[in-house]
């Protein structure tokens, strides 16, 4: 099947191919590939149904943007009448009320969403291993996993089961994944696409980011689901541009590398090398590659876990089992029902991150956690900011090693585990839009990522860069 | 700093958490093992810093002060796991 939205679309006017023969074939490679957990479930009659309608539209030509378009979702963004979990057994029997903001944007261009993607329970995690519905597997590589947390949004692009996935990205769990998977994972700036619908982990730092096989796809996909919303009053409200329209600009780059990155203990080699020749070869095409110091680099994961498991303490608040999902079924008291509802409904690392952020935010360690992380927040991100005024981006590794294998961490490593998102966290902390590009792979055909952030609401700028960097090493592209 | 069985005790009953022996103690291991990790940040001088607290840059988003559509009671209800038609229902808090 075409690997681009473009051949999709073109096959699709010329009457080559319909929306339903898309859906057919999607829904036979995701039956073929149940051993990689990658949907919790699919959408199979609707999904036809819509494909049908679609195809209709196509031959009147009035048909939207993204008409054809067959798209998973990371099973943390509501699509109404459908259930929604967020991989977690507190949320059973969910049934989503509403269309969130980015899902509604891309029915009403006749995108079609295919089924709900397995992930991290609660978006915790960069494995796919932390899921009521057991892991997601990669499928580059021997028991692997996809990375995570929306892994399997990863894994189902990369083994053909959709052409775009929508997943979530709090700390890199968009460009994580899509580094292991060897796809495009894209963050934009925060507050870029509208957060209503999305089920909240860290609300500033949460946004919904774009898993695909090509950097055109995302463009497309974020200049419809991007923009103003009057159900989340964060959300940014300036003009979005046409990313799909963005040229490459004729100009050399200047883009920066941190040595602290280069110089990082848990970095494997083969993604040092990888770093290192393409940074030759962009310096060979006549671009600028300086390095920087950065020591703030060790702490920005100690900033991003007070943060956001603070706000996931309060967010997971929500779920005490009595307005929707899991309720325990002994019979005890309004308190005790709370308590068990909640024990018996939540994985292990969700209930670790709600005990971590209610410690940080408890009376006794507010100040010395909480708003000290705050302020390293701020430190963070007007260092960052101030280099990227000076280079158009900087440049890291997506992930210091490749695809792990799965079960390699458990609680004895739980710090190393979490050591998994050091070099995407930077982007979640300050607020700025990054993309995961997959650059050639390891000796053992692991796919390796090359990540690229710019400043805040400079996606067109990435985009013109990334379209450039694709030519520019298509040879070294992983598929 | 380091969490004791008193401390988790009480985060846990803060966090509507129920957590058995086992699962205590494993909980501890782990909670200082993360905290001993990011009392990294006290290395970090920020005594001229002001916390940030908002990420977003818009202030004052406003709409017009109208009922916006919300769910009707039936549609609100549906996913309760016990409800009667009107309200939803939760073990007895009053004898």
């Amino acid at each position: 099947m075409y690997l681009t939205y473009k051949a999709t679309r073109e096959a699709l006017e010329k009457g080559e191919i319909t929306c339903q023969n898309l859906i057919e074939h999607y829904l036979k490679r995701i039956k073929e590939q149940k051993h990689l957990n990658a949907f919790i479930e699919t959408f199979d009659e609707e999904a036809l149904k819509k494909a049908k309608e679609i195809d209709q539209k196509i031959k009147a030509g009035t048909a939207g943007k993204l008409a054809g378009m067959v798209i998973g979702l990371k099973d943390v963004i509501c699509y109404k009448g459908h259930k929604i979990q967020a991989a977690s057994k507190i949320l059973d029997g969910f049934v989503s009320r509403f269309n969130a903001t980015a899902v509604k944007k891309a029915l009403a261009e006749d995108a079609i969403f295919i089924g709900r993607q397995n992930c991290d329970e609660f978006a915790m995690g960069s494995s796919n291993e932390n899921s009521a519905f057991g892991p997601s597997v990669n499928p580059h590589g021997k028991n692997r996993v996809p990375g995570g947390s929306s892994g399997a949004s990863a894994v189902s692009v990369a083994a053909g089961m959709c052409l775009v996935s929508l997943g979530s990205d709090t700390g890199g769990s968009v460009r994580q994944p899509a580094a292991f998977c060897g796809v495009v994972g894209t963050k934009p700036t925060y507050s870029r696409i509208s957060r209503y619908g999305l089920i909240a982990y860290a609300s500033s730092f949460d946004t919904i980011g774009i898993i695909s096989n090509n950097t055109a796809d995302a463009a497309l996909v974020l200049e419809v689901i991007a923009g103003k919303d009057d159900n989340d009053a964060t959300v940014s409200q300036k003009a979005v541009p046409s990313y799909s329209k963005v040229a490459i600009p004729k100009k050399k780059w200047k883009i920066a590398y941190s040595k602290e990155s280069m110089q990082s203990k848990g970095l494997h080699p083969e993604i040092k090398q990888q770093m290192q020749n393409t940074m030759q070869t962009l310096s060979q095409e006549g671009h600028t590659v300086e390095q920087f110091d950065f020591p703030m680099l060790e702490y920005i994961l100690p900033t991003y876990y007070i943060l956001t498991t603070a706000e996931a303490s309060t967010n997971l608040a929500r779920y005490d089992g009595v307005r929707y999902g899991y309720r325990t079924e002994k019979k005890v008291d309004l308190e005790e029902m709370y308590k068990k509802s909640r024990s018996e409904g939540f994985g292990e690392e969700v209930k670790r991150r709600i005990m971590l952020g209610t410690f940080v935010l408890s009376a006794s360690y507010h100040d010395a956690y909480f708003t000290k992380a705050q302020k390293v927040r701020r430190l963070i991100k007007e260092h960052t900011t101030q280099l990227l005024e000076k280079y158009d981006f900087i440049i890291s590794p997506t992930t210091p090693s490749p695809a792990f294998g799965i079960g390699d961490y458990g609680e004895d490593n739980l710090v190393d585990y979490y050591l998994a998102d050091l070099f995407t966290v930077q982007a979640n902390v300050t607020g700025m839009p990054a993309i995961s590009l997959p650059v050639g792979k390891t000796k053992n055909e692991l796919p390796i990522g090359i990540q690229f952030m710019a400043n805040a609401f400079e996606e067109e700028k990435l985009f013109g860069f990334a379209n450039y960097f694709e030519k520019l090493f298509a040879s070294e592209m992983v598929k | 700093m380091k969490v004791d069985k008193n401390t988790l005790e009480k985060i846990a009953h803060l966090s509507r958490l129920y957590f058995n022996k086992n699962d205590e103690s494993k909980m501890l291991k782990s909670l200082n093992d993360i905290i001993g990790w990011v009392d990294k940040l006290s290395e970090v001088d920020t005594s001229e810093v002001e916390p940030l607290t908002h990420m977003t840059d818009e202030t004052n988003v406003f709409r017009n002060d109208e009922n916006p559509k919300n769910l009707d009671r039936e549609e609100g209800l549906k996913n309760a796991p016990q409800q009667n038609g009107e309200y939803f229902k939760v073990p007895r808090v009053l004898d």
